[in-house]
Protein backbone atom coordinates (compact mmCIF):
# COMPACT_ATOMS: atom_id res chain seq x y z
CA UNK A 1 0.00 0.00 0.00
CA UNK A 2 1.23 3.49 -0.71
CA UNK A 3 -0.25 6.92 -0.73
CA UNK A 4 0.50 10.19 -2.43
CA UNK A 5 0.73 13.18 -0.20
CA UNK A 6 0.12 16.61 -1.66
CA UNK A 7 3.88 16.91 -2.08
CA UNK A 8 3.65 13.94 -4.44
CA UNK A 9 5.95 12.02 -2.17
CA UNK A 10 5.03 8.36 -2.09
CA UNK A 11 5.48 6.68 1.28
CA UNK A 12 5.15 2.98 1.88
CA UNK A 13 2.95 1.07 4.32
CA UNK A 14 5.66 0.74 6.93
CA UNK A 15 6.40 4.48 6.88
CA UNK A 16 2.68 5.27 7.16
CA UNK A 17 2.35 3.01 10.20
CA UNK A 18 5.34 4.60 11.91
CA UNK A 19 4.10 8.10 11.07
CA UNK A 20 0.80 7.30 12.83
CA UNK A 21 2.52 5.59 15.77
CA UNK A 22 4.94 8.50 16.31
CA UNK A 23 2.12 11.06 16.30
CA UNK A 24 0.03 8.90 18.63
CA UNK A 25 2.85 8.71 21.18
CA UNK A 26 2.72 12.52 21.47
CA UNK A 27 -0.77 12.18 22.99
CA UNK A 28 0.66 10.44 26.05
CA UNK A 29 2.10 12.13 29.08
CA UNK A 30 3.07 10.34 32.24
CA UNK A 31 2.41 9.25 34.81
CA UNK A 32 -0.19 6.99 33.22
CA UNK A 33 -0.94 3.38 32.36
CA UNK A 34 -1.52 2.55 28.72
CA UNK A 35 -2.74 -0.56 26.93
CA UNK A 36 -1.58 -0.96 23.33
CA UNK A 37 -3.64 -3.00 20.87
CA UNK A 38 -2.32 -5.18 18.07
CA UNK A 39 -0.87 -3.68 14.86
CA UNK A 40 -0.05 0.03 14.59
CA UNK A 41 -0.77 0.59 18.33
CA UNK A 42 2.06 -1.83 19.21
CA UNK A 43 4.49 0.39 17.27
CA UNK A 44 3.61 3.34 19.52
CA UNK A 45 5.86 1.79 22.20
CA UNK A 46 8.91 2.64 20.07
CA UNK A 47 8.15 6.34 20.44
CA UNK A 48 7.46 6.42 24.18
CA UNK A 49 10.48 7.75 26.08
CA UNK A 50 8.78 8.84 29.30
CA UNK A 51 9.62 6.36 32.06
CA UNK A 52 6.43 7.19 33.93
CA UNK A 53 4.28 5.76 31.13
CA UNK A 54 3.57 2.18 32.16
CA UNK A 55 2.44 -0.27 29.50
CA UNK A 56 -0.18 -2.86 30.38
CA UNK A 57 -0.81 -5.99 28.37
CA UNK A 58 -4.02 -7.88 29.04
CA UNK A 59 -2.36 -11.30 29.14
CA UNK A 60 -1.02 -10.31 32.53
CA UNK A 61 1.84 -7.81 32.73
CA UNK A 62 2.07 -4.18 33.83
CA UNK A 63 5.50 -2.86 32.85
CA UNK A 64 6.02 -4.02 29.28
CA UNK A 65 9.28 -3.02 27.63
CA UNK A 66 11.16 -4.04 24.51
CA UNK A 67 13.54 -6.99 24.48
CA UNK A 68 16.87 -7.70 22.79
CA UNK A 69 16.98 -10.76 20.54
CA UNK A 70 19.32 -12.68 22.89
CA UNK A 71 17.04 -12.04 25.89
CA UNK A 72 13.81 -13.32 24.33
CA UNK A 73 11.86 -15.57 26.69
CA UNK A 74 9.12 -17.68 25.00
CA UNK A 75 6.99 -17.35 28.14
CA UNK A 76 7.09 -13.55 28.14
CA UNK A 77 4.87 -12.11 25.42
CA UNK A 78 2.36 -9.31 24.82
CA UNK A 79 -1.27 -9.67 23.74
CA UNK A 80 -0.12 -9.98 20.12
CA UNK A 81 2.01 -12.97 21.26
CA UNK A 82 5.17 -11.03 20.38
CA UNK A 83 8.18 -11.32 22.71
CA UNK A 84 8.55 -8.42 25.14
CA UNK A 85 10.69 -7.49 28.14
CA UNK A 86 9.98 -6.78 31.78
CA UNK A 87 10.49 -3.15 32.86
CA UNK A 88 11.82 -2.20 36.29
CA UNK A 89 8.83 -2.15 38.63
CA UNK A 90 6.86 -4.61 36.51
CA UNK A 91 4.26 -7.00 37.92
CA UNK A 92 2.49 -10.13 36.70
CA UNK A 93 -1.12 -11.05 37.39
CA UNK A 94 -3.76 -13.49 36.16
CA UNK A 95 -6.28 -12.80 33.37
CA UNK A 96 -9.20 -12.13 35.72
CA UNK A 97 -7.19 -9.50 37.62
CA UNK A 98 -5.92 -8.04 34.36
CA UNK A 99 -9.44 -7.49 33.06
CA UNK A 100 -10.59 -6.21 36.43
CA UNK A 101 -7.95 -3.49 35.92
CA UNK A 102 -9.41 -2.78 32.48
CA UNK A 103 -13.14 -2.89 33.25
CA UNK A 104 -12.62 -1.28 36.64
CA UNK A 105 -11.33 1.94 35.07
CA UNK A 106 -7.73 1.59 36.22
CA UNK A 107 -6.20 1.85 32.73
CA UNK A 108 -5.81 5.48 31.67
CA UNK A 109 -5.47 5.07 27.92
CA UNK A 110 -6.18 2.32 25.39
CA UNK A 111 -4.70 2.72 21.92
CA UNK A 112 -6.54 0.59 19.40
CA UNK A 113 -6.76 -0.17 15.72
CA UNK A 114 -10.15 -0.39 13.98
CA UNK A 115 -11.92 -1.61 10.88
CA UNK A 116 -14.33 1.34 11.00
CA UNK A 117 -15.12 4.33 13.18
CA UNK A 118 -18.34 6.28 12.70
CA UNK A 119 -18.90 10.02 12.91
CA UNK A 120 -19.97 9.79 16.55
CA UNK A 121 -16.84 7.86 17.53
CA UNK A 122 -18.39 4.38 17.77
CA UNK A 123 -16.02 1.72 16.45
CA UNK A 124 -16.10 -1.69 14.81
CA UNK A 125 -12.92 -3.74 15.17
CA UNK A 126 -13.73 -7.38 15.84
CA UNK A 127 -15.87 -8.90 13.10
CA UNK A 128 -16.53 -8.65 9.38
CA UNK A 129 -20.04 -9.32 8.01
CA UNK A 130 -20.37 -12.50 5.97
CA UNK A 131 -17.38 -14.14 7.61
CA UNK A 132 -17.44 -16.50 10.58
CA UNK A 133 -16.92 -14.59 13.80
CA UNK A 134 -13.92 -16.30 15.31
CA UNK A 135 -12.44 -13.89 17.81
CA UNK A 136 -13.09 -10.86 19.97
CA UNK A 137 -10.21 -10.96 22.47
CA UNK A 138 -10.06 -8.01 24.85
CA UNK A 139 -11.42 -5.32 22.53
CA UNK A 140 -14.87 -5.02 24.12
CA UNK A 141 -13.42 -4.88 27.63
CA UNK A 142 -10.97 -2.11 26.71
CA UNK A 143 -13.73 -0.03 25.13
CA UNK A 144 -15.94 -0.08 28.21
CA UNK A 145 -13.13 0.29 30.71
CA UNK A 146 -10.30 2.53 29.55
CA UNK A 147 -10.60 6.15 30.67
CA UNK A 148 -9.48 7.39 27.26
CA UNK A 149 -9.50 5.58 23.92
CA UNK A 150 -7.25 6.70 21.08
CA UNK A 151 -7.46 5.14 17.63
CA UNK A 152 -4.20 4.73 15.73
CA UNK A 153 -5.35 3.75 12.26
CA UNK A 154 -4.86 4.17 8.53
CA UNK A 155 -7.34 6.64 7.11
CA UNK A 156 -8.52 4.41 4.28
CA UNK A 157 -8.79 0.75 3.31
CA UNK A 158 -6.61 -0.84 0.64
CA UNK A 159 -9.27 0.01 -1.97
CA UNK A 160 -9.14 3.67 -0.96
CA UNK A 161 -12.51 3.69 0.81
CA UNK A 162 -12.76 5.66 4.04
CA UNK A 163 -12.49 3.89 7.39
CA UNK A 164 -14.02 6.97 9.03
CA UNK A 165 -17.63 6.45 8.04
CA UNK A 166 -21.08 7.94 8.58
CA UNK A 167 -22.31 4.73 10.20
CA UNK A 168 -20.52 1.45 10.92
CA UNK A 169 -21.58 -1.35 8.59
CA UNK A 170 -19.51 -3.86 10.55
CA UNK A 171 -20.66 -5.14 13.98
CA UNK A 172 -19.82 -2.54 16.63
CA UNK A 173 -17.41 -3.30 19.48
CA UNK A 174 -19.15 -1.12 22.06
CA UNK A 175 -21.63 1.72 22.30
CA UNK A 176 -18.83 3.84 23.79
CA UNK A 177 -17.51 6.80 21.77
CA UNK A 178 -13.73 7.02 21.40
CA UNK A 179 -11.84 10.20 22.28
CA UNK A 180 -9.21 10.75 19.59
CA UNK A 181 -8.56 9.47 16.06
CA UNK A 182 -5.07 9.62 14.56
CA UNK A 183 -4.39 8.69 10.94
CA UNK A 184 -1.61 9.37 8.44
CA UNK A 185 -3.64 12.35 7.23
CA UNK A 186 -5.13 14.00 10.28
CA UNK A 187 -6.01 14.10 13.94
CA UNK A 188 -9.67 14.25 15.03
CA UNK A 189 -10.99 14.86 18.51
CA UNK A 190 -14.39 13.42 19.41
CA UNK A 191 -16.74 15.29 21.72
CA UNK A 192 -20.52 15.36 22.02
CA UNK A 193 -20.59 12.58 19.43
CA UNK A 194 -19.08 14.91 16.84
CA UNK A 195 -15.75 14.65 15.03
CA UNK A 196 -13.58 17.75 15.06
CA UNK A 197 -10.61 17.93 12.70
CA UNK A 198 -7.92 19.53 14.85
CA UNK A 199 -4.70 18.82 13.00
CA UNK A 200 -3.39 17.97 9.54
CA UNK A 201 -0.34 15.76 9.26
CA UNK A 202 2.66 17.43 7.56
CA UNK A 203 2.11 18.03 3.84
CA UNK A 204 -1.57 17.05 3.94
CA UNK A 205 -4.25 19.45 2.68
CA UNK A 206 -7.75 19.82 4.03
CA UNK A 207 -9.07 18.98 0.56
CA UNK A 208 -7.37 15.59 0.74
CA UNK A 209 -8.87 14.89 4.16
CA UNK A 210 -12.32 15.91 2.91
CA UNK A 211 -11.95 13.68 -0.15
CA UNK A 212 -10.90 10.64 1.87
CA UNK A 213 -13.32 10.99 4.81
CA UNK A 214 -16.88 9.70 4.47
CA UNK A 215 -17.94 10.93 7.91
CA UNK A 216 -19.16 14.45 8.63
CA UNK A 217 -16.72 16.50 10.67
CA UNK A 218 -16.19 20.04 11.92
CA UNK A 219 -12.99 21.86 10.98
CA UNK A 220 -11.25 23.33 14.01
CA UNK A 221 -7.70 23.63 12.72
CA UNK A 222 -5.48 25.89 14.75
CA UNK A 223 -8.04 26.11 17.54
CA UNK A 224 -6.83 24.98 20.93
CA UNK A 225 -9.04 22.12 21.97
CA UNK B 1 -2.04 -40.16 49.06
CA UNK B 2 0.41 -38.23 46.96
CA UNK B 3 -0.90 -35.72 44.46
CA UNK B 4 2.15 -36.31 42.26
CA UNK B 5 1.45 -38.54 39.26
CA UNK B 6 4.37 -39.99 37.31
CA UNK B 7 2.22 -41.25 34.46
CA UNK B 8 0.33 -38.71 32.34
CA UNK B 9 -2.46 -41.13 31.36
CA UNK B 10 -2.90 -42.05 35.00
CA UNK B 11 -3.33 -38.35 35.81
CA UNK B 12 -5.82 -37.98 32.94
CA UNK B 13 -7.83 -41.08 33.90
CA UNK B 14 -10.50 -38.78 35.43
CA UNK B 15 -11.27 -37.22 32.01
CA UNK B 16 -14.40 -38.82 30.54
CA UNK B 17 -16.46 -38.50 27.38
CA UNK B 18 -18.62 -35.37 27.43
CA UNK B 19 -16.62 -33.65 30.15
CA UNK B 20 -16.09 -29.90 30.28
CA UNK B 21 -12.34 -29.35 30.41
CA UNK B 22 -10.68 -26.01 31.13
CA UNK B 23 -7.26 -25.66 29.56
CA UNK B 24 -4.92 -22.84 30.57
CA UNK B 25 -2.80 -20.73 28.26
CA UNK B 26 -2.77 -17.68 26.06
CA UNK B 27 -2.01 -19.37 22.77
CA UNK B 28 0.77 -21.82 23.60
CA UNK B 29 2.17 -19.60 26.37
CA UNK B 30 1.16 -21.09 29.70
CA UNK B 31 -0.64 -24.01 28.07
CA UNK B 32 -0.19 -27.42 29.78
CA UNK B 33 1.49 -28.93 26.71
CA UNK B 34 2.26 -32.32 28.28
CA UNK B 35 -1.32 -32.83 29.49
CA UNK B 36 -2.64 -31.69 26.09
CA UNK B 37 -0.30 -34.21 24.44
CA UNK B 38 -1.80 -36.76 26.85
CA UNK B 39 -5.30 -35.86 25.62
CA UNK B 40 -4.19 -36.51 22.03
CA UNK B 41 -3.25 -40.08 23.08
CA UNK B 42 -6.41 -40.70 25.12
CA UNK B 43 -9.56 -42.28 23.72
CA UNK B 44 -12.06 -39.58 24.62
CA UNK B 45 -14.75 -37.62 22.74
CA UNK B 46 -17.48 -34.98 22.94
CA UNK B 47 -15.37 -32.70 25.12
CA UNK B 48 -16.34 -29.12 25.82
CA UNK B 49 -13.08 -27.20 25.97
CA UNK B 50 -12.87 -23.86 27.78
CA UNK B 51 -9.71 -22.08 26.72
CA UNK B 52 -8.85 -18.63 25.37
CA UNK B 53 -7.83 -20.17 22.02
CA UNK B 54 -7.77 -23.67 20.55
CA UNK B 55 -3.99 -23.66 20.22
CA UNK B 56 -2.58 -23.08 16.77
CA UNK B 57 -3.07 -25.15 13.63
CA UNK B 58 -1.61 -28.59 14.42
CA UNK B 59 -0.19 -27.43 17.76
CA UNK B 60 -1.40 -27.78 21.34
CA UNK B 61 -5.21 -28.03 21.46
CA UNK B 62 -5.16 -27.73 17.66
CA UNK B 63 -4.18 -31.43 17.55
CA UNK B 64 -7.06 -32.44 19.85
CA UNK B 65 -9.38 -30.41 17.60
CA UNK B 66 -8.17 -32.20 14.48
CA UNK B 67 -8.80 -35.55 16.19
CA UNK B 68 -12.50 -34.58 16.44
CA UNK B 69 -12.53 -34.95 20.20
CA UNK B 70 -14.00 -31.49 20.81
CA UNK B 71 -17.77 -31.00 20.55
CA UNK B 72 -17.85 -27.45 21.78
CA UNK B 73 -15.32 -24.72 22.52
CA UNK B 74 -15.76 -21.70 24.76
CA UNK B 75 -13.11 -19.02 24.29
CA UNK B 76 -12.34 -15.47 23.21
CA UNK B 77 -10.03 -15.75 20.22
CA UNK B 78 -10.20 -18.74 17.88
CA UNK B 79 -8.78 -16.69 15.01
CA UNK B 80 -5.26 -17.91 15.82
CA UNK B 81 -6.11 -21.41 14.55
CA UNK B 82 -7.53 -21.47 11.01
CA UNK B 83 -8.70 -25.08 11.46
CA UNK B 84 -11.38 -23.90 13.93
CA UNK B 85 -13.09 -21.88 11.18
CA UNK B 86 -13.06 -24.84 8.81
CA UNK B 87 -14.55 -27.20 11.40
CA UNK B 88 -17.18 -24.62 12.32
CA UNK B 89 -18.08 -24.14 8.65
CA UNK B 90 -18.64 -27.90 8.32
CA UNK B 91 -20.81 -27.92 11.46
CA UNK B 92 -18.33 -30.17 13.28
CA UNK B 93 -17.87 -27.91 16.28
CA UNK B 94 -20.03 -25.58 18.35
CA UNK B 95 -18.39 -22.31 19.39
CA UNK B 96 -19.24 -19.91 22.18
CA UNK B 97 -17.37 -16.64 21.89
CA UNK B 98 -16.93 -14.47 24.99
CA UNK B 99 -14.98 -11.25 25.46
CA UNK B 100 -11.66 -12.18 27.05
CA UNK B 101 -12.43 -10.41 30.32
CA UNK B 102 -15.84 -12.07 30.48
CA UNK B 103 -14.27 -15.48 29.91
CA UNK B 104 -11.87 -14.90 32.80
CA UNK B 105 -14.44 -13.35 35.14
CA UNK B 106 -17.04 -16.07 34.48
CA UNK B 107 -14.53 -18.66 35.67
CA UNK B 108 -13.53 -16.48 38.61
CA UNK B 109 -17.21 -16.26 39.58
CA UNK B 110 -17.60 -20.02 39.13
CA UNK B 111 -14.63 -20.66 41.38
CA UNK B 112 -15.88 -18.19 43.98
CA UNK B 113 -19.30 -19.81 44.33
CA UNK B 114 -21.27 -17.13 42.49
CA UNK B 115 -24.07 -17.81 40.04
CA UNK B 116 -23.02 -15.03 37.71
CA UNK B 117 -22.51 -11.29 37.54
CA UNK B 118 -23.42 -8.15 35.60
CA UNK B 119 -20.86 -6.56 33.28
CA UNK B 120 -20.76 -3.56 30.95
CA UNK B 121 -18.57 -5.44 28.49
CA UNK B 122 -20.46 -6.31 25.32
CA UNK B 123 -23.55 -4.16 26.03
CA UNK B 124 -25.18 -3.12 22.75
CA UNK B 125 -23.15 -5.55 20.63
CA UNK B 126 -23.92 -8.83 18.87
CA UNK B 127 -22.40 -10.73 21.79
CA UNK B 128 -25.12 -9.34 24.09
CA UNK B 129 -27.94 -10.86 22.04
CA UNK B 130 -30.21 -13.01 24.18
CA UNK B 131 -28.55 -11.90 27.41
CA UNK B 132 -30.48 -10.23 30.23
CA UNK B 133 -29.87 -6.48 30.35
CA UNK B 134 -30.20 -4.51 33.56
CA UNK B 135 -29.64 -0.89 34.49
CA UNK B 136 -27.76 -0.26 37.74
CA UNK B 137 -27.21 3.34 38.87
CA UNK B 138 -27.96 4.55 35.37
CA UNK B 139 -25.47 2.23 33.64
CA UNK B 140 -26.46 -0.68 31.39
CA UNK B 141 -25.07 -4.10 32.21
CA UNK B 142 -25.61 -7.60 30.84
CA UNK B 143 -25.81 -10.74 32.92
CA UNK B 144 -23.12 -13.37 32.46
CA UNK B 145 -23.51 -16.74 34.15
CA UNK B 146 -20.59 -18.27 36.02
CA UNK B 147 -18.64 -21.05 34.34
CA UNK B 148 -17.35 -24.21 36.00
CA UNK B 149 -15.61 -27.26 34.60
CA UNK B 150 -15.33 -30.94 35.38
CA UNK B 151 -11.58 -30.83 34.90
CA UNK B 152 -8.97 -28.05 34.69
CA UNK B 153 -5.63 -28.73 33.03
CA UNK B 154 -3.33 -25.94 34.09
CA UNK B 155 0.33 -24.94 33.78
CA UNK B 156 2.41 -23.53 36.61
CA UNK B 157 6.13 -23.10 37.15
CA UNK B 158 6.72 -24.91 40.42
CA UNK B 159 4.62 -26.99 42.78
CA UNK B 160 5.41 -28.36 46.18
CA UNK B 161 4.09 -31.86 46.80
CA UNK B 162 1.11 -30.42 48.68
CA UNK B 163 0.02 -28.70 45.46
CA UNK B 164 0.92 -25.08 46.22
CA UNK B 165 1.74 -23.36 42.92
CA UNK B 166 3.86 -20.49 41.69
CA UNK B 167 3.82 -19.25 38.11
CA UNK B 168 6.28 -17.90 35.55
CA UNK B 169 5.96 -14.52 33.81
CA UNK B 170 3.08 -14.27 31.28
CA UNK B 171 2.60 -18.06 31.38
CA UNK B 172 0.34 -17.36 34.36
CA UNK B 173 -2.64 -15.89 32.42
CA UNK B 174 -5.84 -17.99 32.87
CA UNK B 175 -4.23 -20.76 34.93
CA UNK B 176 -4.82 -19.49 38.50
CA UNK B 177 -8.48 -18.71 37.84
CA UNK B 178 -9.08 -22.10 36.19
CA UNK B 179 -7.52 -23.74 39.24
CA UNK B 180 -10.44 -22.44 41.28
CA UNK B 181 -13.27 -23.35 38.91
CA UNK B 182 -13.14 -27.08 38.21
CA UNK B 183 -14.03 -30.19 40.18
CA UNK B 184 -10.65 -31.82 39.49
CA UNK B 185 -7.52 -29.74 38.87
CA UNK B 186 -4.37 -31.18 37.32
CA UNK B 187 -1.30 -28.94 37.37
CA UNK B 188 1.65 -29.43 35.05
CA UNK B 189 4.86 -27.86 36.37
CA UNK B 190 8.55 -27.51 35.55
CA UNK B 191 9.68 -28.55 39.00
CA UNK B 192 8.22 -30.30 42.04
CA UNK B 193 9.74 -29.34 45.38
CA UNK B 194 9.33 -30.21 49.06
CA UNK B 195 6.85 -28.32 51.25
CA UNK B 196 8.55 -25.29 52.73
CA UNK B 197 10.70 -24.61 49.69
CA UNK B 198 8.17 -22.17 48.26
CA UNK B 199 7.76 -18.97 50.21
CA UNK B 200 4.19 -18.67 51.56
CA UNK B 201 4.28 -15.08 50.26
CA UNK B 202 4.96 -16.13 46.66
CA UNK B 203 2.35 -18.91 46.40
CA UNK B 204 -0.38 -17.81 43.99
CA UNK B 205 -2.53 -20.95 44.03
CA UNK B 206 -2.88 -22.52 47.49
CA UNK B 207 -2.83 -26.33 47.55
CA UNK B 208 -6.51 -26.82 48.36
CA UNK B 209 -7.31 -26.02 44.72
CA UNK B 210 -4.98 -28.66 43.25
CA UNK B 211 -5.74 -32.39 42.99
CA UNK B 212 -2.88 -33.79 40.89
CA UNK B 213 0.58 -32.64 39.85
CA UNK B 214 2.61 -33.83 36.89
CA UNK B 215 6.05 -32.80 35.67
CA UNK B 216 6.23 -31.14 32.25
CA UNK B 217 7.74 -33.23 29.47
CA UNK B 218 6.74 -30.94 26.62
CA UNK B 219 7.82 -27.33 26.97
CA UNK B 220 7.67 -24.13 24.97
CA UNK B 221 11.09 -22.91 23.81
CA UNK B 222 12.26 -20.25 21.38
CA UNK B 223 12.02 -22.82 18.60
CA UNK B 224 8.52 -24.02 19.54
CA UNK B 225 7.16 -27.01 21.44
CA UNK B 226 9.95 -29.45 22.32
CA UNK B 227 10.37 -32.53 24.50
CA UNK B 228 12.27 -31.91 27.70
Amino acid sequence: MSTNTSENRTINKNEIQHLIAKRTAKELSGPCTVNLGIGIPTLVAEYIHDESIYLHTENGLLGVTDVEEQDIDPNLVNAGKLPVGEAIGASYFNSADSFAMIRGGHIDVAILGVLQVDQTGVIANWAVPGKNIMGVGGAMDLLVGAKKVILAMTHTNKDGSSKIVKECTYPITSTRHVDTIITELAVFEVGNQTLRLVELMPGVTIEEVRAKTEAEFIEQLGVES
Amino acid sequence: MSKVKQDIQDALSCVENGHTVMVGGFGLVGAPLTLIDGLTKKDVKDLTIISNNLGESGKGLGIVLNQNKIKKAIGSYFTSNRDVGEKYQKGEIELQLLPQGTLAESMRAGGAGLGGYYTTTGVGTQLAEGKEEREINGVKYIFEPAIRGDIALIRAHKADILGNLVYYKTARNFNPVMATAARIVIAEVDEIVKPGELSPEEIVTPHLFVDYIVEAQQVLTKTGVTSK
